[in-house]
């Protein structure tokens, strides 16, 4: 397949990473899909800023924790625009908290968005791509997967778990010429990073080689290239932009 | 069902699916050494008789279908 412009969804693109996602996939002329949870200013916001560099994207409200709530979303899609070729599973929360003190609730609702949220869209989005025999699946880690803060056993995990799992499928559908690979995002400043403890953001910048937290849209250019034509070689990575902090874990 | 409109089903749906000539699609083929199918084709196969049919085929009961005429077999036990 030569450089058709597809049709991509980003999960989680009402700001942040996902945002910038959905304007750098606008920008390099594909056909942008995003859900996003609850923020509809957020959502208004991302699809002005990506109209502005290509196809006005179109964002769902959806609950892509549950299996028919990503049915849903797909349909949706199929209905609107046609089959995700490009599946880029942004979508995640954090529920910080020392792991002694970690309720039921706190973990499951991180594997659950982060982990097994993933787990669903890929398992929808593989029959069409299946059939086409293209597809591009860009999953976002986290050098947290790596490091193992203190306070983020669950999102950890969660993240770790997206590794392995994009690795598997990597291997499960590569005769179909589709590809999966992880990013494994530093500290990148958006909203959810800056809902920490300036404490922690502090001793963070101290430790990262290149001096500075990462900006989202460094994150959305490796998305941007990874679904390309240029990068079908590419499969089963991890590939971290962290500024260099992540060495050596 | 009649087990001939069933085979004949299944063998477009093999024909449609896993490309191969429709003279190849008899009840002995093996879907894997004769059709070339591979586990991914397999599951695309299951899935499209699921649909073809409106049937459930659990993994444990596709698991000893090697050739068409086993999956036209467990088919007819579910339609009939």
């Amino acid at each position: 397949m030569t450089e058709e412009k597809q049709i991509a969804l980003v999960t989680g693109g009402s700001r942040g990473i996902g945002r910038e996602c959905v304007i750098e996939l606008a920008n390099a002329g594909h056909i942008v899909a995003f859900s996003y949870s609850s923020d509809v200013d957020g959502t208004n916001e991302t699809i002005k800023l990506a109209s502005e560099v290509g196809t006005a994207p179109i964002g769902i409200k959806s609950d892509v924790s549950s299996p028919e709530g990503v049915d849903q979303l797909f349909t949706e899609i199929e209905e609107k625009l046609g089959v995700v070729s490009i599946l880029v599973n942004n979508a995640g929360i954090t529920r910080d908290t020392l792991l002694m003190r970690m309720k039921d609730d706190q973990w499951d609702d991180v594997i659950q968005t982060n982990l097994t949220g993933a787990f669903y869209t890929m398992r929808r989005a593989a029959r069409n791509m299946m059939k086409n025999r293209w597809g591009r699946i860009i999953n976002i880690s986290s050098v947290n997967a790596y490091v193992g803060p203190v306070g983020q056993a669950n999102y950890a995990a969660a993240k770790a778990g997206v590794i392995g799992m994009t690795k598997s499928v990597a291997r499960e559908f590569a005769s179909r010429n589709i590809t999966a690979n992880a990013i494994a995002p530093g500290v990148i400043e958006t909203a959810m990073v800056g809902e920490t403890p300036q404490e922690w953001r502090d001793t963070m910048l101290s430790t990262i080689p290149l001096a500075r937290f990462g900006q989202p849209n460094e994150i959305a250019h490796l998305v941007v290239f990874l679904a390309s034509e240029n990068a079908s070689y590419i499969t089963g990575t991890v590939i971290p932009i962290d500024g260099g902090v992540g060495m050596g874990t | 069902m009649q087990r001939e409109e069933i085979f004949t089903t299944i063998k477009d749906l093999a024909v449609e699916l896993l490309g191969v000539d429709e003279a190849k699609v008899t009840n002995e083929a093996r879907f894997k050494e004769d059709l070339d199918a591979d586990s991914l084709d397999i599951v695309e196969f299951v899935m499209g008789m699921e649909e073809k049919f409106n049937v459930e085929l659990p993994e444990s009961e596709v698991e000893g279908v090697a050739t068409v005429g086993q999956a036209v077999d467990l088919v007819s036990s579910k339609v009939s």
